[in-house]
């Protein structure tokens, strides 16, 4: 997946070196074929073409198309350039020059992808030679168009682990303590009919009814009534998701709707009231009573708070990461390097969203108050503020296994739209539904492992690897944009998942800094002053940029683990050799001090 | 060590230094703690002595808890006179800056410190009399005169009982003898040689009494415009490449005279161009650096960015921190210094030519970068002593400068080097500690003259000042591990002997093996180019060297690109990244009092401290498997000391000491700024579906 040419820039988990035989992606490259495969992908077609590097120039090379992956492998350069870029990052597709183009290089295929770049490919002019290419090329990066399957259906990959098991909705509840005295899970949505972008297992207050819930839903947007995400293990305070309420120009109200609220705020037995956070900026909020929407009024919900977390809208972080991509690729701004990134606004929209969630995280918390979240149909900023609250508030969700099960809950399950916002095998690069919101979620969690780096027990790559397959298409994991479709498609049973790959290899993603703690809030602190640039990301493809890796400093720290461990055991055979020589003494081993000089010449 | 005086009465009073005199002082006075927006603090008393501004806690008692990292000399509520930046006063609520005499008397008082710490003190219960005697004292103690700031060096030297030597294995550069080890040691001594011509002072009081120049360079032409015009060593590259400064010919009015100098260069020149010596780049750095002015003032304006009255302003400032701190130019400085520094050793390395940095007086900017590449390049440098004997061979009054840059190696290549950032911080505050002579003086001539105690007219003879190179004087060793960095990647030693043998133990690595060297250059270019250098630079990038039109334009990037693209040998060479985002803001320096940018239980030092708990695991151990082997028979007598308790630090650690019980989230207050140009957008909603049809 790399354009990079030395076997140091293979940092990324999509990335291969020419030289080995199992690649980092798990792919077997059989001795006897030119290009890795994995099992059920097919050649395509290949070519000859030049690689417009934009680091290092024009890279003659062969490029084959395969049903899962664009590979190109250089012909004359050494060390030998290699692309290897599954088709589903590919956004666009174009055309560049015509038969009658003058220039060198001047022909051939732009192709711009959703990882933050863009490939360029000259080819020779004679015998419309790009047409075939081209025409491949646009049939498996968007099957959807083609009415054809994605590759996830067709990969036959094995592991070891089934991250299909991974959650389970009762067994999630069952480890937050639910269902209790005051919440119980209902089986209301269980074929999709009450609402078809919700999981068909919910958790909501013991006392309302199904009937009182049948009627919320019809106060609110889509059907996306007020349900449990999380419930705090000692003030009982929840955070529950939904979607706005239908109030609309005529201040519209509902009584159930009212009512249910004061149930929610009951369930914790608190006085205080229940505090509602629109993630929207108060003007949207009111923007949206023209089309239906809108919020909680004072009047109708007298024991309720509202505040508004003034978190922009899905077009607003598109343009954002578009202005961020221009930034940085291919070239980085060197000298103004630090108003650019301002222009961009990404790290502000980053520290707004982390802002809302600390917040919601810490009136739950420290507030001991239950709390409402909603935007417009709460799958976007209020499956980033949800999570990201319980990021900050439970420690399981800091572990590798928790934050899939996280993933797969607040977002997979409730139904953030994956299919349209990253438009997954959709030729319509321009959709106004495209937004990286889950990138921004993503880059949320990696600021505050970065704040915190004994915090998490996933590393760097595992969010890298996490991103990358969310345009791979090679797992099921993130297709489809809800459960009820997932099911129809039959996922589960004829795609792998994501956290099959990742749980099959975990120490690969685990940090080894990672340090249990129960019970702690993680506030990060969500100030320019620490937020920075994920340049491991977003900046991956330029050579220039590259962190070391590994990491110098987790590597001293895996030395010194592997050593007391050395130690450890030397520790206890000299024990039990001691302890024998009580009966009968002997020799001893090597010396200790000796070991341990060796050891610092190490170092 | 530091004898600290008995306390005379049994309430509290300054522990005072030997030679320190109380001036002032004035009692219940309240000092806000900067924790939160809230109005708490403490009584106290504060007073100013000769040495210091000292806040005295009423309720001491909170001394049970020792800090780990506590500097014996500079207390935590201690702001030393060189240490004071401004001085406020409060007035009705109106903030003003307080100097030279004053008619009336704040109710507040607020003073900003150079190591950037801001203490809020209230005087609103103190008595009118104190007030008026504390604040004229403290302004006019630690503003007015510089005499006194200094005179306190003196009072300290003359009354400390016994300094320790202190110099550990820092070579000081005061003799001919360390000159020429260093010849020795980078292998310079077969082109050149340390000359005694100075001594006395004979050439110039700016240039130090000993100092390295080509062997063809005679004593007479030294002399012959005081030492301007004369290239002077700093360094030799393993290939022999040297690195050399010269302090430039100012600007002459009169033809005739600079028809001389002209001549004069230009036979310095000719020599130092002919073999055995390399071909000669030369740099102004006074045209192609920033000047001393333009560094000033954006270090002014970057500090003042740190320097933070509350939370109000923190959040403020917050929305539009990143152009503030362009707007500062201060990180573009440190880059561009960073750049000159891979340019310079692009030259020496690859180019293999000898480098001449030419600035007017050839003691600040050359000094910079001189330091810079041989960090960069020799490997000792980035030892502790190695470091500490490059700082008093180059001598760089643009130290905070330096210590930026070294800063930016530091975070980037943590391995590479012996100390910790934590080192270049508390590096940084002992500047404003005055019992250290090490920053004290402009040159060892100065120095010289007052350490012979001639300009005090005391008879007391030569002073023995401290050096800060005995961090035994600040910090308990305890506190100095704080200073070395675990992480280093230590070369094997054979053996660790005395100091001499220990210098010469670092001999250089040869840096990495890059690509062939250029074909040679014509030699004896500089006929034409002399005294006038400045006006001859010519604006790109590398055309800052003469000799420009010679070099392939990527030149520079070619070595950059190619040196990235190697696995780093922490021992050889080593090239800052310098593109944008690599340029960062030293947090550790320039946050570490600022509670809003606390993290509870992260940053950079959760990593370190487990770091440091694995060793000292490792250690015991060890220590254990020691026992087994010596004491067969006696089995587990002795457990092993248990893991220090590093539960849950503050990133602000080991610095400030925030005692916030509850770690309520810190929340930015400021409110999200409009998003004009994209306002369309901004009013759109997420999706275009009417929902009032779902309604009915």
């Amino acid at each position: 997946m790399a354009s990079s040419s030395t076997p140091k820039y293979n940092s990324n988990s999509l990335e291969s070196s020419s030289s080995k035989r199992t690649l980092k992606d798990g792919t077997n490259w059989e001795q006897n074929e030119e290009i890795p495969r994995l099992p059920g992908e097919t050649r395509v077609t290949d070519k000859d073409v030049i690689y417009m590097c934009p680091f290092n120039g024009p890279v003659k090379g062969r490029l084959y198309i395969t049903n899962y992956r664009l590979y190109l492998r250089s012909v004359e350069n050494d060390p030998v350039v290699v692309l290897n870029v599954p088709l589903g990052v590919i956004s666009r597709i174009e055309k560049m020059g015509g038969a009658s183009s003058r220039g060198e290089n001047s022909y051939g295929l732009d192709i711009t992808c959703k990882d933050m770049r863009n490939l360029r490919f000259a080819l020779k002019q004679e015998g419309h030679s790009r047409r075939d290419i081209f025409e491949v090329l646009t049939k498996y990066a968007f099957p959807q168009s083609h009415n054809l399957l994605f590759f996830a259906f067709a990969n036959e990959e094995k592991f070891s682990e089934n991250g299909w098991m991974v959650y389970n909705p009762m067994s999630e509840y069952r480890r937050q303590g639910l269902p209790n005295e005051r919440w119980r899970v209902t089986f209301i949505n269980e074929h999709y009919g009450l609402c078809d972008t919700y999981p068909s297992l919910l958790v909501v207050p013991y006392n309302a009814t199904d009937d009182d819930i049948k009627k919320v839903a019809a106060f609110r947007s889509r059907n996306r009534i007020p349900v449990l995400s999380w419930i705090h293990p000692e003030t009982q305070a929840v955070i529950m998701r939904c979607s706005q309420p239908l109030v609309g120009m005529s201040g519209k109200r509902n009584k159930d709707d009212e009512r249910y609220l004061d149930i929610i705020r009951e369930a914790n037995g608190q006085i205080s009231k229940l505090t509602i956070y629109d993630a929207r900026p108060n003007v949207n909020a009111v923007a949206n009573k023209a089309t239906g929407g809108g919020y909680e009024g004072e009047d109708a919900y007298p024991n309720a708070e509202l505040f508004f977390l003034d978190i922009h809208n899905i077009h607003v972080m598109r343009e954002s990461l578009k202005k961020l991509k221009d930034i940085v690729y291919p070239n980085v701004e060197e000298s103004h390097w630090l108003s650019s990134l301002e222009s961009t606004h990404w790290l502000e929209h980053i520290k707004l969203v982390l802002t809302g969630a600390i917040q919601v995280a810490d009136k739950v918390s420290s507030g001991r108050t239950s709390v409402l979240v909603h935007c417009s149909d709460g799958w976007d900023r209020t499956a980033q503020l949800t999570s990201l609250a319980m990021l900050m508030l439970d420690s399981y969700y800091r572990t590798i296994e928790g934050f899939e099960v996280l993933v797969q809950k607040e977002w997979i399950s409730f139904g953030h739209k994956f299919a349209s916002r990253i438009g997954h095998g959709d030729k319509n690069h321009a959709d106004a539904d495209r937004s990286p919101i889950f990138l921004q979620f993503i880059d949320c969690v990696w600021q505050m492992s970065k704040q915190f780096p004994t915090a998490f027990e996933f590393n760097e790559q595992f969010l890298i690897t996490v991103l990358d397959h969310l345009y791979s298409c090679r797992f099921g994991t993130f297709l489809y944009n809800s459960e009820s479709v997932r099911e129809k498609e039959k996922v589960t049973e004829k795609t792998l998942s994501l956290w099959s790959l990742i749980n099959s290899d975990k120490p690969k993603y685990t940090n080894p800094f990672y340090t249990k703690e129960l019970n702690r809030a993680l506030y990060p602190v969500a100030s320019m002053r620490h937020l920075e640039l994920w340049v491991n990301y977003y900046i991956r493809w330029n050579p220039r940029i590259r962190q070391q890796q590994p990491n110098p400093v987790e590597q001293r720290y895996m030395e010194l683990l592997a050593l007391r461990d050395d130690y450890m055991r030397r520790l206890e055979e000299l024990q039990i050799t001691n302890n024998s020589k009580i009966s009968n003494s002997s020799a001893s081993s090597a010396s200790p001090s000796q070991m341990m000089s060796q050891v610092q010449t190490h170092f | 060590e530091i004898h600290i005086k008995e306390p005379i009465e049994k309430e509290v009073n300054p522990h005072l230094l030997p030679g320190e005199l109380l001036l002032c002082e004035a009692s219940t006075v309240y000092k806000y703690i900067q924790e939160d927006g809230s109005n708490r603090g403490t009584y106290g008393k504060l007073v100013c002595t000769n040495f210091k501004i000292a806040f005295l806690d009423d309720d001491s008692a909170s001394d049970d808890n020792e800090p780990q990292f506590k500097n014996k000399i500079v207390g935590e509520n201690d702001i030393t006179l060189q240490c004071v930046d401004q001085i406020y006063g409060v007035y009705d609520e109106k903030k003003k800056l307080l100097t030279g005499q004053l008619r009336k008397y704040p109710e507040k008082l607020i003073i900003y410190c150079k190591d950037l710490r801001v203490f809020h003190f209230c005087l609103r219960y103190t008595k009118e009399e104190e007030v008026k005697r504390i604040v004229s004292g403290i302004v006019h103690h630690s503003q007015t005169p510089k005499l006194l700031k200094r005179l306190f060096l003196f009072s300290y030297a003359s009354a400390a009982p016994n300094n320790t030597d202190g110099r550990n294995q820092t070579v000081m550069f005061d003799t001919l003898e360390d000159w020429r080890d260093e010849l020795e040691r980078t292998k310079g001594n077969v082109k050149y040689k340390a000359v005694t011509t100075n001594e006395g002072y004979r050439v110039s009081e700016k240039l130090p009494l000993y100092f390295v120049v080509p062997i063809c360079v005679s004593e007479e032409s030294i002399l012959k415009y005081e030492g301007r015009g004369i290239p002077i060593w700093c360094w030799s590259c393993h290939n022999g490449a040297a690195l050399l400064k010269m302090s430039a010919f100012p600007k002459e009015q009169d033809d005739s005279t600079s028809q001389m100098q002209k001549a004069f260069l230009d036979g310095i020149y000719k020599t130092i161009s002919k073999p055995p010596y390399e071909l000669l780049k030369t740099d102004d750095l006074s045209s192609s650096l920033p000047s001393l002015q333009d560094i000033q003032t954006a270090y002014t304006r970057f500090k003042q960015l740190f320097l933070i009255d509350n939370s109000t302003d923190f959040w403020v400032t917050d929305v539009k921190w990143f152009s503030l701190l362009e707007s500062t130019n201060w990180l573009e400085i440190i880059r561009r210094v960073l750049k000159k520094a891979i340019e310079v050793a692009e030259y020496l390395e690859r180019q293999h030519t000898n480098v001449l940095l030419i600035e007017e007086t050839a003691t600040d900017l050359c000094c910079v970068i001189s330091s810079l590449v041989q960090v960069m390049m020799d490997s000792y440098s980035r030892t502790k002593s190695g470091f500490q004997s490059l700082i008093q061979k180059e001598w760089a009054p643009v130290f905070l400068l330096l210590l930026n840059c070294v800063w930016q190696l530091v975070q980037q290549y943590p391995p590479a080097f012996e100390f910790t950032e934590t080192y270049l911080t508390v590096l940084s505050d002992s500047l404003y500690v005055p019992i250290f002579s090490t920053f004290f003086f402009n040159s060892q001539h100065q120095k010289d003259t007052n350490t012979s105690g001639e300009s005090l007219k005391t008879q007391s003879g030569p002073f023995r000042f401290l050096t800060v190179w005995d961090w035994s004087v600040q910090f308990d060793p305890k506190a100095q591990a704080f200073l070395n960095n675990p992480l280093y990647a230590e070369k094997p030693k054979p053996d660790k002997s005395q100091r001499k043998t220990a210098r010469f133990k670092h001999q250089r690595q040869l840096s990495l093996p890059l690509t062939q060297t250029k074909p040679s250059m014509k030699r004896g270019f500089f006929r034409e180019e002399t005294d006038h250098l400045i006006k001859n630079i010519l604006g790109k990038r590398i055309g800052k060297f003469i000799n420009s039109s010679d070099e392939p334009p990527n030149s520079f990037r070619e070595f950059y690109d190619s040196w990235h693209s190697k696995p780093v040998d922490y021992h050889g060479l080593l090239l800052p990244r310098i593109d944008g985002p690599e340029i960062k803001v030293w947090a550790q320096r320039y946050l570490r009092w600022i509670p809003e940018a606390q993290l509870h239980g992260g940053g950079t030092i959760a990593t370190a401290a487990k770091i440091l708990d694995l060793m000292e695991e490792v250690q015991s151990l060890q220590v254990k498997m020691d026992e087994e082997h010596s004491q067969a028979v006696s089995g587990g007598v002795h457990s092993v000391p248990l893991l220090r308790n590093s539960a849950r630090l503050s990133s602000l650690f080991p610095f400030a000491l925030l005692q916030r019980q509850s770690i309520k989230p810190a929340l930015p207050t400021s409110t999200w700024k409009d998003l004009e140009d994209e306002d369309d957008l901004v009013k759109r909603d997420d999706e275009f579906v009417d929902l009032s049809g779902d309604m009915s």
